[in-house]
């Protein structure tokens, strides 16, 4: 009989909690802090994406933006984050504008173009990656889990706070991400409301629907393609899981909100350490740590509802 | 006087099906206007032409005598409820402010001025006791009601309505007739989509008949004749033609529904 690692290994306390934080510092601090950065503005995006049934756009733009990175690269020769960006912003929009166009122009439902449009997008994006770029690397682990793990050992910013040396590039990148959408989200937020509730009224009361839709999708490829690097294509987990968990308890959009952010900074939390205990990939156990907490929001609310049928069934 | 929408030789399709062919007609103002016809003969297409919602095909429609963009604010939309879905997580208020963010504009919140007129616009429709509930907890009567209330938070002169009356109860639909012809008394236009044949001629004084193009538009007392109506129905009209004949002879409505 071989000697073959248990399913789940056993818990230690000190290696799965305890550990991260003494041994690995400011490595997990860094970690921790970046995939909070990208979980909280995903969550704000992906509570509209829920509301206006688009949840899987984000599958879609993370895989066709692959084509915008390789024509940025092609064009400019050049890695820079900014060309980056750009390049994912448009093929984001060139994918939403292609879902658009086929949904008016032919009898396919959105959920059919969607498909269409990113396939076809992403199978481009191979075709330039192998005939023009023959010597980058596209390495299929980082694409699915990113690379959360190696940003203590990323490219260093020229900021230093104290004992804990030069904040990692990826940080500031993923700040800098989490405050445009932030920011964005409040200034829109009226426009966001009203738009995804009923647009035929909104455009009828003079608000630019088509612009806050563009808008929105611009928005959701940066954060995207920001997180791509670092959680792989399980940004959807990111997007779709803590507005889902959220609406369970609550039917006002603040506070869906409001419960979104605090579940996709529990989400990071518990997946970090849930990955420090199980030694798989970060962004793996994050997302799993998201649909243990989708599962336990729901199996709680049905537990509370037959309880209170039950008090509520009149005493024999 | 300028009419409150006028309708030039207007074409609109789906998909390149027309599904109105060169509609002219006038909605004077101070008028309650409903547009008349069988399933599937343009009624909420021709409402939302006027709205813009629409890519038109020909001609074209304005408003108090000039294009929308001009007077928008001016103008009030009401959808079909069943257009929006009601599980959305906002409360009957939230839907009522949302009539203000048109003449708020981008960048600007609402005020407290703009929560008064919610809050009025709430009480109108005798919906100030659910201002807090969350709108999927609501009768579709109810739902009706906070629709209308938003209409009238936007303190509009004209009021586009899409089937104001599916799908509500009896108190509901008398107290938007009450409304309605509240705001025609102080000066509003009101355009409604609306499908009972028999209460047509008590609601409303000026009619659009049409089935795919105006088969006629006038005064109530013109238009709502036998011939005209069966004209518009075909041989879809045989049961509803007399029931409507009937509700037209009795100066007092009873709701059938009751």
């Amino acid at each position: 009989m071989t000697n073959r690692a248990p399913l789940i290994p056993p818990f230690s306390w000190h290696q799965a909690i305890v550990e991260p934080w003494t041994d690995h510092q400011p490595g997990t601090l860094w970690m921790v802090l970046t995939a909070i950065l990208l979980a909280v503005p995903c969550a704000l995006l992906g509570n509209y994406l829920i509301l206006r049934r688009m949840a899987l756009v984000g599958d879609a733009i993370s895989h066709s933006v692959l084509p915008g990175l390789v024509l940025a690269y092609l064009l400019f020769r050049d890695l820079g984050t900014g060309y980056m960006l750009g390049g994912a912003i448009a093929a984001g929009l060139l994918t939403t504008l292609l879902i658009d166009f086929l949904t008016a122009k032919t009898k396919l439902k959105s959920d059919a173009a969607t498909g269409i449009a990113y396939t076809t997008l992403f199978a481009l994006g191979m075709y330039l990656v192998n005939r023009y770029t023959s010597r980058v690397h596209l390495d299929a682990e980082c694409v699915l889990f990113g690379e959360l793990e190696y940003i203590p050992l990323s490219e260093p910013s020229a900021l230093r706070v104290g004992e804990w040396g030069f904040i990692p590039m990826a940080v500031l990148i993923s700040l800098g991400a989490a405050l445009a959408v932030g920011v964005l989200l409040k200034v829109f937020a009226k426009e966001l409301k009203v738009t995804s509730f009923d647009p035929g009224f909104a455009r009828s009361a003079g608000v630019r629907v088509g612009f806050i839709h563009y808008g929105l999708m611009a928005l959701l490829s940066l954060i995207v393609v920001t997180s791509l690097e670092r959680v792989g294509i399980l940004v959807v987990a990111l997007l779709v899981l803590p507005g889902s968990t959220a609406q369970f308890f609550t039917r006002r959009l603040a506070r869906l909100h409001l419960l979104s952010v605090i579940f996709a900074v529990t989400g990071v939390l518990g997946g970090f350490h849930l990955g420090s205990w199980l030694l798989v990939p970060t962004a793996a156990s994050i997302a799993l740590w998201g649909g243990l907490q989708f599962g336990a929001a729901w199996m709680g609310t049905l537990a509370l509802q037959s309880w209170r049928r039950a008090q509520m069934r009149p005493a024999r | 006087m300028t009419p409150a929408v006028e309708f030039h030789d207007l074409t609109v399709s789906y998909d390149r099906k027309p599904v109105l062919f060169g509609v002219d007609a006038v909605v004077p103002e101070k008028s309650l206007c409903g547009i008349i016809g069988p399933n599937g003969a343009g009624k909420s297409t021709l409402i939302k032409a006027v709205m813009g919602l629409l890519p038109v095909e020909g001609g074209w429609t304005q408003v108090f005598g000039g294009p929308l963009d001009k007077c928008r604010q001016r103008v009030a939309y009401v959808p079909q409820r069943s257009s929006v879905d009601w599980d959305f997580p906002v409360n009957a208020m939230d839907v009522v402010l949302m009539g203000r963010y048109g003449r708020l504009g981008l960048f600007k919140r609402p005020e407290k001025t703009d929560r008064a007129i919610a809050a009025e616009a709430l009480e109108k429709v005798q919906m100030s006791a659910y201002a807090d509930r969350q709108i999927s907890q609501l009768s579709g009567g109810q739902q009706q009601r906070v629709f209308l209330a938003r209409a009238l938070a936007q303190q509009a002169d004209l009021y586009l309505m899409d089937e104001p009356f599916t799908g509500v109860d009896a108190a509901t639909e008398r107290a938007i007739v009450t409304l309605l012809q509240d705001i025609r008394g102080k000066g509003g236009t009101i355009v409604a989509v609306h499908h009972d044949l028999t209460t047509a001629p008590v609601y409303f004084d000026h009619l659009l008949l049409i089935n795919l193009r105006l088969i006629a538009s006038g005064p109530v007392e013109e238009v709502f004749t036998q011939e005209l109506l069966q004209k518009t129905y075909g041989g879809r009209l045989t049961v509803l033609s007399e029931m409507a004949f009937k509700g037209m002879k009795k100066p007092e409505f009873r709701d059938p529904r009751e």
